[in-house]
């Protein structure tokens, strides 16, 4: 059979079985749709997490972007696996001992205030929508490239899939089809990274293979293989990269406070029954996790050392078939500017002749190693498996946003139960629905905000949600203004600098790099819009009455595991 | 303060020494040895790693996995001593 037999089989296998899961486990009331009961397994949460929180930007970008990126792709490793850390000790077993639905619900009743309701749900659907935004992108992109369908077409596809079982089933069909997914994408992801490994190295574990020696009779270390061709091509050494010490340690720093902050992933904790199961399960969560994150700097160096070795100084006629196939895509561009019919891949932009999108690393690393049809086919599956569950997770937090924290908690109180699950459910529909659009004309800064939406979510939800838990003395006057200032902060700081607004543009974002505040590029800055949050929160919140006594039992009552009832509205 | 005031502050200071210790080696294995330091280890090697580099993609994240598992332990025991286990 060939690739493209393979991953028709494949992609129609998995859609069945995200289908039938689905219909098997239909939500029935607002607390199923929400918290899929409140009863899953510690393990099923586990899964579920990390199948939510890997994306297409796990799956399909971080290894292409590490392999460009050298060390400097470390941030996106620790970052968003040390956020792991935090959230399990610093706000997954308080949040599940509240036992509400929502982040908002959180913020609200601590803070005691719609204001500091409504200024919550605001940042969970700015940060929800961009994020949502690129994994329909993510998954037209396969689509196109491997079912040979039109990129807006696939999208269309997507989106009808993610639709049914999001809204009717909500979290508990999320859940369970977030599980399949999970399976599904490991399966794809370390299936050619151990057949790789095998072959450069001998080692069939890739996180030992990429500190190996390569197989190719010579005994060299592939990490000394990798820098010697990348400072011949004139690239930094690959485990040094080029990024300034402190802007590494600002961007780590912004993408783990930003993964421990973002509304899909707390949400998840809602879900478990008791605090105890909460904590294991983030645990479990980051093993799992883990798995892709430790494969993925392997697969980057695998990968790099491939192409460099296939391309640089060969014939463009002498080309593989995967070659040809990426070009007609666009991700994939030579230009022989000295017409002497040579791939000259360098660093120089002047002389080099080849343009690769980082995106195609993962997708054609099958293909560059020659590995077998079905391998190509699965990797495909796994992309869209990605993307479709953090899709649907995103979805569901977009929905339960404006069903219940607008709606049902600022608007419309009386709404029964009934009512709120219909609006859970059009809430859904209306936020496919702008995704989609937003996948299909992709506006030319999501990639952009996508990286941002961790500053966002560390300028705003983190503090907010820390202090709510370790100090007791804090009110809504300090958190409603930390919250703001936060990510007012941000905003004007990603508009200076990521877009160039006050300056004239786009074109003029290059030139005020200088001018960065401490050297601290925008995707960094979300660390200091977080500190400068708490640093406000705290001053206000010295000059304003503490909170009542009521809200000072509940911060009491949150800190003991105990008597943790099932997620509840009221 | 009521016994039972007195149990749940006991508790409480407990838990957070713990949070103190754990976060502490979470900072050291990432900031630390991943980034701030990442230079001087380089220059020790491990099989074909240079030791900074490993930390950054590969040792900050096992350690991360095994700090979790480590807290959930310590805290069901606390949970035990005082009676808060279910």
């Amino acid at each position: 059979m060939d690739v493209q037999t393979w991953t028709y089989l494949l992609v129609g296998i998995t859609f069945t079985l995200y289908i039938g899961i689905a219909i098997w486990s239909r939500a029935g009331s607002t607390n199923d749709f929400y918290v899929a009961g409140g009863g899953v397994s510690p393990l099923a949460n586990g899964m579920a997490t990390a199948a939510d929180w890997m994306s297409a930007a796990s799956f399909i970008s971080m290894a292409g972007i590490i392999s460009f990126a050298g060390y400097d792709g470390s941030v996106y490793l620790m970052g968003w696996t040390g956020g792991y850390v935090l959230l399990a000790l610093l706000l997954a077993p308080y949040l599940r001992k509240f036992g509400k639905f929502t982040v908002p619900d959180f913020i609200g009743d601590r803070y005691y205030s719609k204001t500091a309701r409504i200024v919550a749900v605001i940042c969970a659907l700015i940060v929800s929508f961009t994020y949502v935004a690129g994994q329909m992108r993510g998954v037209g992109v396969v689509f196109s490239r491997f079912l040979e369908v039109d990129i807006n077409t696939g999208v269309i596809i997507g989106m009808v899939i993610v639709l049914f079982y999001a809204v009717l089933g909500g979290m508990k069909g999320i859940t369970y089809t977030q599980v399949a997914q999970y399976c599904v994408l490991i399966f794809a992801f370390m299936v050619p990274a151990i057949f790789i490994s095998i072959q450069m190295t001998g080692n069939p574990i890739p996180q030992l293979g990429m500190g190996s020696r390569l197989n190719d009779g010579s005994g060299m270390y592939l990490l000394d293989k990798l820098n010697g061709l990348s400072t011949e091509l004139g690239f930094a050494e690959y485990t040094d990269g080029k990024k300034s010490t402190i802007d590494v340690f600002m961007i780590t720093l912004a993408l783990m406070v930003g993964t421990a902050g973002l509304p899909h992933v707390i949400v998840r904790f809602f879900t478990v029954k008791k605090v105890k199961d909460a904590r294991k399960s983030a645990g479990l969560a980051l093993l799992l996790i883990a798995i892709l994150y430790t494969t993925a700097p392997a697969v980057s160096v695998f990968a790099r050392t491939n192409m460099i070795n296939t391309v640089s100084n060969k014939e463009y006629a002498s080309m593989p078939q995967w070659f040809k196939n990426w070009e007609t895509t666009g991700l994939l561009a030579f230009d022989d500017k000295n017409g002497d019919g040579k791939i000259q891949y360098v660093a120089d932009a002047t002389i080099n002749e080849l343009t690769v999108d980082r995106d195609i690393m993962v997708l054609a690393n099958p293909e560059i190693a020659d590995l077998p049809p079905w391998v190509i086919a699965l990797v495909a599956a796994g992309g869209l498996a990605a993307a479709l569950s953090t899709a649907a997770g995103l979805l569901l937090v977009i929905s339960a946003s404006v069903s219940h924290d607008l709606i049902k908690k600022v608007f419309v109180p009386t709404i029964s139960e009934k009512g709120e699950l219909w609006a859970a459910r059009g809430a859904a529909t209306v936020a496919v629905v702008i995704a989609g659009y937003f996948g299909i004309n992709p506006p030319g800064f999501v990639a952009a905000v996508v990286a941002l939406a961790f500053g966002l979510a560390a300028a705003s939800f983190f503090p907010a949600i820390v202090l709510g838990i370790f100090y007791k003395r804090m009110n809504k006057e300090g958190a409603i203004a930390g919250m703001v200032i936060g990510i007012s902060l941000m905003i004007f700081y990603m508009l200076k600098f990521k877009f160039g607004i006050f300056d004239g543009g786009k074109e003029a974002v290059a030139n005020l790099e200088k001018d960065w505040w401490f050297g601290i590029s925008p995707e960094g800055f979300g660390s200091v819009a977080m500190l400068v949050n708490f640093i406000v929160s705290i001053v206000i919140m010295k000059f304003t009455p503490p909170p009542p006594e009521d809200v000072q039992e509940i911060v009491e009552d949150i800190r003991i595991p105990s008597g943790a009832g099932e997620a509840a509205s009221h | 303060m009521s016994d039972k005031q007195k149990k749940a502050s006991a508790y409480w200071r407990e838990n957070v020494r713990y949070l103190f210790i754990l976060l502490a080696i979470w900072f050291a294995v990432s900031y630390a040895a991943g980034i701030l330091f990442k230079d001087a280890l380089n220059q020790i090697k491990m099989g074909g790693f240079e030791l900074g580099f490993w930390f950054a993609q590969q040792g900050s994240i096992y350690v991360f996995v095994v700090l979790i598992f480590v807290y959930v332990r310590l805290m069901n025991s606390l949970d035990k001593k005082y009676g808060y286990n279910e």
